[in-house]
């Protein structure tokens, strides 16, 4: 099937193409199996224990060897009789060696740049100028070496330009060690990670592990490839292997922990989760780690009860406000949320009440109030509200304090459509006067309004905001009796 | 032309009907790709007749990887053809190329898988078949010296490949988007810029919401268009070409002052008295009516816009993040940060500015820095840890480990922070951010005029080499250039360009006494938003 190379373009152009079918492919499949047994057979007579039986097998050939795979090759192998063992394999494969699909693969890519006829330099400015289409140019310079055959022997310099060229290689030729990495090191001096990765794949099934992970150790460029490349395709336990073979213990850790996210079943990922906390993150990472997996463990705990409680229909609570989703895996906040809402009165002794979420996570006074706060607002329990910001001294005189700020409490009050009685008593608690009056205003806060204007003796604003009020109402009434008070003192 | 039947968007699922013996997958060499080709090929019905073949072109490379997975899921077999379309370069607009290569970032910075560059490298070279090898190529940055190194090498390789094409262009600038961290992550203030940052520009088409756009004629208000509106962003349209590279600011009067000529224009027609006239005018209406659809859409759109700049959310972000950029108050804890974390505002909202405070204080204080990850942690979820260590990783979020903060003197060397900024009608590129002026376009300016001899201190500072290559042309080819002639300079950014760092590069061009027109070219047109997703983690979605 292999043809000349000046035939392609008429063969692909003229002819129906009959290359590859898929009773090819059954064909091609029981000549592999053939070759396997020749190789199996061949495998007493070279004493190799070698198992890599489909060898001649390119890079876009069908089978290829699982990662189990591994020749056990060091660099001393005996090359007589490795050569003697890729001849008679060469006869057992040969109708495959020949890539019948390599062939035509070339003038497909022909079709896209036009139809020059002979690719050779003239044609470059040709197909580049009146297409435009982009095509690197020395793909279409082709050097003398591409009309040998398949089967002669490509330098690693040529095989890696080769497959720059999206050409089809065969990289089993390179078996020394030693022939293995200059075709690496020819790989990344390339700096196609196409190849690179190629070269990879090959060593990665050739080589034993620790030949392989100290060779890269020493070349940085294929082995960040590598592990983009296990990382890609998920081939966790060869990449944490190989982290741990690095030191690179942070990365090790982070790695395995990635894993939980693939885990649905929340037992299994909770188990999985207390496993990590062992790792070694760094410092902050690790209590970080540890508070995922308490938070997990405790969320299951909440979850099993609430479900319960929900079903069992006993609870108020959950009757008036049955539960949208489960609490698993949801963030911390969103917890402590949630047990605002729902065990809101608990002790501080069950895992499900607030206090205890604050204590064991040492979830900040600001974060946990505005939690705290829009967790009551929405169930409208005003008089919670009130209790979050109300504190008492020694003399038992009561003062309100918040760690947010009042406005942002207003904010967060006004958006659960708290009613003007609970807002106004916040508003009036902001403490620069121009917020207040912007907050007062907008939300119609009147008496706040009509106080600070009277605080800061602006006669002018406060006639002017008579007709905001209803004729007739208490506000209205209030500011005439104070623009009539003789003993205030107007600035205007 | 080459008798396709059909053309069908790649989704899982059986393959559409249709009567043809091939069938042609025209990908991107990307896993979750190959699996849903691996869907289509198995659901294929094999009893059918006859049996179609299914061929893969890979674009811009055939990926061995790719391949070896088609393998193991057991379809690779099923292709008859594997081969590559090697376009490298898309041209976006008449100045602007794009690899649309969304991940060449964290390939390069974080995987250190340098692919993207190689692609580069070679579209480089394609670009310098057609167009004539650039003379003169400066760079700055560890990704701009690897391609500049597999330029050299490429072109040593294959002698061949010299041409003899005049030059078009004078200078090859290889910009790194790594020595500019900063300006992606703020917030892009013309009108482009604020398309792509609010709605997403993808490959110059823009999806908006139909409501603005709903033909007031007919039928009132009956039945409102729910698809979205998607619209062609370039500069083939006029007034797009005019407004897209002002400050938003600036584009409110254009689009009046255009409504007025318009509708002065339509007004003529009764003035147009003899038959010639109104010949004259009825030859125009085309032309006119055009316009008038243009301006009706960006007017609606202006509008859009509007709704957001004006809200008090949007003020305050911007104010924060020029702060920052100005240098105030970076070195603690920001108060609106911790607001829009406590109301969980879309995380990636959070990042973009934790990162930005983070480069403008050349990293941040550990203990202002573990509390940022614990708020965020405890609020998004602790799984995003592994988002935050990307960013570390890729230096968009550090820590301040020399004690030193070098932001200041790079942003007062380079001139970054313009206090008064003409968006009406800018004298300086500070006006596409309001005030400040992006350092990637600040280098390729300096490097015009008077050169960057002038600011080696700072170019130290940043990182990554710089440096100067030349590429011998044959005398014949050597430019003579005319008195007055504009020198050409491509400016490739390796890891993404923005809209507002494009739309600088153009006023240069257009600048009256500039001397150098810019052609850009890139490996992805970003935002914030989709630069900062791109180094996010890839979560599952949660279970329920």
């Amino acid at each position: 099937m292999s043809r000349a190379r000046a035939d392609e373009e008429e063969y692909w152009h003229s002819s129906k193409f009959r290359a590859f079918t898929f009773d090819d492919e059954d064909d091609e499949l029981s000549q592999l199996k053939e070759s396997k047994r020749a190789v199996n057979s061949l495998r007493d007579i070279v004493d190799d224990d070698d198992d890599d039986d489909l060898e001649r097998v390119s890079w876009s050939g069908e089978p290829v060897g699982s990662i189990s795979w591994s020749i056990k090759e060091t660099a001393s192998s005996s090359s007589s009789s490795l050569e003697g063992r890729d001849s008679s394999l060469q006869k057992g494969s040969s109708s495959y060696a020949a890539f019948p699909k390599q062939v035509s693969s070339y003038s497909l890519s022909s079709l896209f740049k036009g139809r020059n006829k002979l690719p050779s330099f003239q044609s470059l400015s040709d197909a580049l100028s009146d297409t435009g289409i982009k095509n690197y140019a020395p793909e279409l310079r082709r050097p003398k070496a591409e009309y040998k055959d398949y089967c002669s022997d490509w330098s690693p310099k040529d095989t890696v330009r080769r497959m720059q060229r999206g050409k089809v290689c065969s990289l089993e030729r390179f078996r020394s060690l030693q022939d293995k990495l200059v075709l690496l090191d020819e790989a990344v001096a390339g700096h196609d990670g196409n190849v690179i990765t190629a070269v990879l794949i090959f060593l990665k099934r050739t080589l034993r592990r620790e030949i392989l992970f100290r060779e890269l150790e020493v070349r940085q460029v294929a082995l960040c490839h590598l592990i983009h490349f296990l990382k890609e395709t998920g081939e966790q336990k060869l990449l944490l292997d190989l982290l741990r073979f690095l030191d690179r213990t942070e990365e090790v850790a982070l790695s395995q922990y990635r894993e939980h996210l693939n885990i649905q079943d929340v037992e299994k990922r909770r188990e999985f989760l207390k496993g990590c906390i062992g790792l070694p993150f760094s410092a902050e990472d690790t209590s970080h780690i540890q508070d995922h997996y308490t938070l997990l463990e405790r969320q299951i705990i909440i979850e099993a009860n609430d479900r319960h409680l929900e079903t069992a229909g006993q609870s108020e609570i959950f009757r008036k406000y049955p539960r949208k989703a489960s609490i698993l895996n949801m963030p911390l906040v969103t917890t402590l949320f949630y047990s605002c809402f729902y065990h809101y009165t608990e002790a501080e002794g069950t895992f499900s009440s607030p206090t205890n979420l604050k204590k064991t996570f040492k979830i900040p006074d600001k974060q946990y109030v505005l939690t705290a706060l829009a967790a009551r607002a929405k169930l409208r329990a005003w008089d919670d509200v009130d209790a979050l910001f109300t504190t008492k001294n020694w003399l038992g005189y009561t003062k309100k304090k918040a760690p947010i700020g009042f406005h942002r409490v207003v904010e967060i009050l006004q958006r659960n459509n708290a009613p003007v009685q609970v807002l106004q008593e916040y508003v009036r608690l902001v403490e620069d006067v121009e917020t207040r009056l912007n907050l007062a205003t907008k939300y119609k806060c009147h008496d706040v309004v009509i106080e600070t204007y009277k605080d800061l003796k602006d006669r002018i604003q406060l006639t002017a905001y008579k007709c905001k009020v209803e004729r007739g109402s208490a506000e209205e009434e209030k500011i005439n009796s104070i623009l009539n008070n003789m003993q205030i003192r107007w600035k205007n | 032309e080459h008798e396709v039947e059909k053309m069908f968007t790649l989704k899982p699922g059986r393959l559409p009907q249709a009567d043809v013996k091939n069938v042609i997958f025209f990908v991107r060499p990307k896993l979750e790709l190959m699996d849903i080709i691996t869907d289509n090929v198995l659901r294929e019905d094999r009893g059918r007749s006859p049996q179609r073949d299914f061929h893969i072109l890979f674009v811009p490379r055939r990926s061995l990887l790719c391949e070896q997975w088609l393998k193991e899921q057991g379809v690779l077999g099923s292709f008859i053809h594997r081969e590559q379309y090697s376009l490298d370069l898309i041209p976006f607009d008449g100045d602007l190329l794009s690899m649309e290569s969304e991940s060449a970032f964290k390939e390069c910075y974080l995987e250190s898988d340098q692919t993207s560059l190689y692609h580069a490298a070679k579209g480089l070279m394609t670009l310098q078949a057609l167009y004539g090898t650039i003379p003169q190529i400066f760079g700055k940055g560890e990704c701009a010296r690897h391609v500049a190194n597999m330029m050299i090498r490429m072109k040593r390789e294959f002698p061949g490949s010299q041409n003899s094409i005049f030059p078009v262009f004078d200078t090859l600038l290889l910009l790194d988007r790594n020595v500019d961290l900063l300006t992606p992550l703020a917030t892009q203030l013309t009108y482009e810029g604020l398309i792509d940052e609010i709605y997403g520009i993808q490959n110059t088409y823009v999806k908006l919401p139909p409501e603005k756009f709903a033909p007031k004629k007919q039928g009132e208000g009956k039945d409102l268009p729910t698809e979205p509106k998607k619209l062609q962003l370039n500069s083939a349209e006029e007034l797009y070409a005019e407004i897209r590279d002002k400050n938003f600011n600036a584009v409110g009067s254009v689009l009046s002052k255009k409504a007025k000529i318009i509708s002065a224009a339509f007004e003529e027609r009764h003035h147009a008295k003899t038959v010639g006239e109104i010949k004259q005018f009825v030859s125009q209406l085309p032309h006119m009516q055009a316009a008038r659809s243009s301006l009706a859409n960006h007017t609606s759109i202006a509008e859009l816009i509007k709704d957001i700049t004006t809200s008090e959310d949007f003020f305050d972000n911007l104010t924060v993040e020029q702060e920052f950029m100005s240098g105030i108050d970076t070195d603690k804890v920001n108060n609106y940060i911790e607001d829009c974390i406590a109301q969980k505002h879309p995380l990636i909202k959070i990042l973009r500015l934790v990162c930005l405070q983070s480069v403008c204080n050349s990293g941040l204080k550990q203990k202002v820095l573990d509390h940022y990850k614990r708020e965020i942690l405890q609020t998004y979820g602790y799984e995003h840890i592994l988002t935050l260590n990307n960013l570390e990783k890729a230096g968009l979020l550090k820590p301040q480990t020399s004690g030193r903060n070098n932001y200041p003197t790079i942003r007062k060397t380079l001139r970054l922070w313009m206090d008064d900024v003409n968006e009406q009608n800018p004298n300086d590129i500070s006006y596409v951010y309001s005030g400040y002026a992006p350092l990637s376009v600040r280098l390729a300016q300096l490097l015009a005029r008077p050169g960057w001899r002038s600011i080696e201190e700072v170019l130290k500072m940043l990182p990554g080499p710089h440096f100067e290559e030349r590429q011998q042309l044959p005398t014949g080819l050597q430019k003579k250039r005319q008195h007055g002639e504009n020198r050409v300079t491509l400016v490739f950014f390796l890891g993404g360009v923005t809209y507002a760092e494009i739309a600088a590069l153009r006023f240069l061009s257009q600048m009256e006494d500039g001397g150098t027109e810019y052609v850009i070219a890139t490996t992805k047109l970003i935002n914030g938003t989709s630069w900062i997703k791109s180094l996010m983690e890839k979560l599952e979605p949660p279970p329920f």
